[in-house]
């Protein structure tokens, strides 16, 4: 019995032992790719690369999801509002969940799905085909000619995309909510003029999506650049990055949350 | 001490290599001198590679000296290690090309890194890095659209680019098929006299290797078994050579990986 449980502790402390290992060699990771950045980001021809591919190919995507979002968020905030009465204020509503909320963190959530584990697997078979070895024997620092770039284009990329699915959101609601159900146009858009607030709102709406871009794009790469080498390895990194970006997103966006409203009261 | 020597590229000493617990390299000394091809041989996972990542400074030895040109690689920080490799040319095993640029941009990258060079300028260098390895009409390719050989060609086109002093050939030989064998180990040896370049070569293609090499040295159990002349390989007796250029499969390396015995095994205890 007792060498059942030693068993049992003895797998346990192995799993987390080996977990912490993982966190303090990305804790490394992170460091040297802080060191490069700086070199990297004059390079901006690499980033635009980077940012078409992370970026604009991800606008479909998130630019349609955020109006179906948009549409059933009116559906439902609708019909809430009309027992009390307030249909009008579904604007406010609408706004405000996809600003604060929607926008950041189901942007982030698509990003990782669409733009990162592409990131990962492009990485993961560079290093299996030793595109990164020939290119540090050339003397060229992978970190700051392949990693710094994708890295720096999520962070760019997100808060961008969030804004667009929180407007493409907006939008939704509004042919919802105006078109069809007919709600009186000049109450939608005013009445959230009148209660969104750049500061609250908008800027910490923002704050929250270069968050979630920073923790996306450093998943990504991370898992990239020390994917075993196999079919195996990278299809396995391409799905840890999928997994632990989008809980990191989650997590993050509670604090974030939390910290926030704090700052508030 | 050896490295002082300026006739003198490599100079190993004592070096000694493990991954994780289990030795590759144990105690290798070996000196290079200018100008010389010399080949690299022994059985799989014999740390073939494995010098050549030390010589490289991309590895550490775990005790031993490794002098490049008279710099103390293993000691060199990043900065100084990257201006010795601008020296260093490395053909990888595959080619190693990156995948998203053309021909022309894999052997551009060089030049683009590392010099200040206008586009005018670049553009006829590449074309005529191409033109030695034969494939300046297949500049506008795309990696995945070359053969395994064209591939190698273009790999070492873009080695070369900055001229190299020293070139590390990381089995240049595998996977070809006779034709571009001998294309390959024309160019390495044309290459190494045009350029006054020092070339190592890992590989286990003896044929070609024979042809090629001024001296050959035989890895064996992480040392230096044997380091002999090309003619010397043909006649000698050693029977770990002779298991090895005559393809025999059972012999100093066994045939059998390490198993309790046979019965016992198959029987059950």
């Amino acid at each position: 019995m007792t060498g059942r449980m030693a068993a049992i502790l003895e797998s346990l402390g192995h799993l987390l032992t080996g977990r912490l290992d993982r966190l303090g060699l990305a804790a490394r990771f992170a460091g040297a790719l802080v060191l490069v950045l700086w070199m990297s980001i004059r390079r901006t021809s690499l980033i635009i690369r980077e940012l078409y591919f992370s970026g604009v190919r991800s606008l479909s995507i998130i630019a349609v999801s955020g109006l179906f979002v948009g549409m059933v968020l009116a559906v439902q905030g609708y019909e809430v509002l009309q027992r009390y009465g307030s249909t009008e204020s579904l604007g406010v509503i609408v706004a405000l969940s996809l600003v604060r909320e929607l926008g950041p963190v189901v942007t982030a959530l698509l990003f990782a799905g669409r733009a990162s584990s592409a990131v990962t697997a492009e990485i993961g078979l560079m290093r299996a085909t030793e595109q990164l070895a020939a290119m540090d024997m050339m003397a060229v620092d992978p970190l700051s000619r392949v990693i710094a770039p994708r890295f720096l284009a999520a962070i760019v990329s997100m808060p961008l995309l969030a804004a667009i699915f929180s407007v493409a959101g907006i939008i939704g609601a509004w042919i919802i909510g105006v078109q069809l159900i007919g709600i009186d146009d000049g109450a939608f858009w005013s009445q959230m003029q009148a209660s969104v607030d750049v500061r609250i709102d908008v800027l910490d709406g923002l704050l929250k999506s270069i968050v979630f871009g920073t923790a996306v794009g450093l998943i990504s790469v991370f898992e990239g650049y020390f994917a075993a080498p196999t079919a195996e390895g990278i299809a396995s990194a391409t799905t840890r990055t999928v997994v632990i970006s989008s809980l990191s997103v989650l997590m993050l966006d509670l604090v974030l949350t939390v910290m926030m409203f704090r700052g508030l009261s | 001490m050896a490295s002082s020597d300026p006739s003198v590229m490599i100079d190993l000493n004592g070096v000694r290599f493990s991954y994780a617990d289990r030795p590759i390299l144990q105690g290798i000394d070996l000196t290079i001198k200018k100008g010389e091809i010399v080949a690299i041989m022994g059985g799989s996972g014999g740390g073939k590679t494995t010098l050549l990542g030390l010589m490289a400074g991309r590895l550490k030895p775990s005790s031993g000296s490794v002098t490049l040109d008279g710099f103390d690689v293993p000691h060199l920080g990043k900065k100084d290690l990257y201006a010795l490799r601008r020296r260093i040319g490395m053909l990888f095993q595959f080619g190693a090309l990156f995948t998203d640029l053309t021909v022309f941009d894999n052997v551009a990258f060089p030049y683009r890194e590392q010099t200040d060079l206008p586009e005018a300028m670049i553009q006829a260098l590449v074309l005529m890095k191409l033109e030695a390895v034969g494939l300046r009409g297949a500049h506008r390719l795309m990696p995945s659209e070359l053969s395994g050989g064209m591939a190698r060609r273009v790999a070492l086109a873009r080695a070369v680019a900055l001229d190299p002093a020293l070139m590390l050939y990381d089995e240049p030989f595998t996977g070809l098929d006779p034709i571009s064998v001998g294309i390959i180990g024309r160019l390495i040896k044309r290459l190494n006299r045009a350029l006054g370049m020092t070339s190592i070569i890992v590989t286990h293609d003896l044929n070609e290797t024979l042809r090629l090499a001024d001296r050959v040295i035989v890895l064996s159990g992480g040392k230096v078994h044997r380091d002999m002349a090309p003619d010397e390989i043909r006649e000698t007796e050693d029977p770990f050579i002779r298991q090895f250029a005559d393809g025999l499969p059972d012999g100093p390396v066994p045939f059998h990986y390490p198993a309790e015995d046979y019965l016992t095994e198959l029987m059950g205890s």
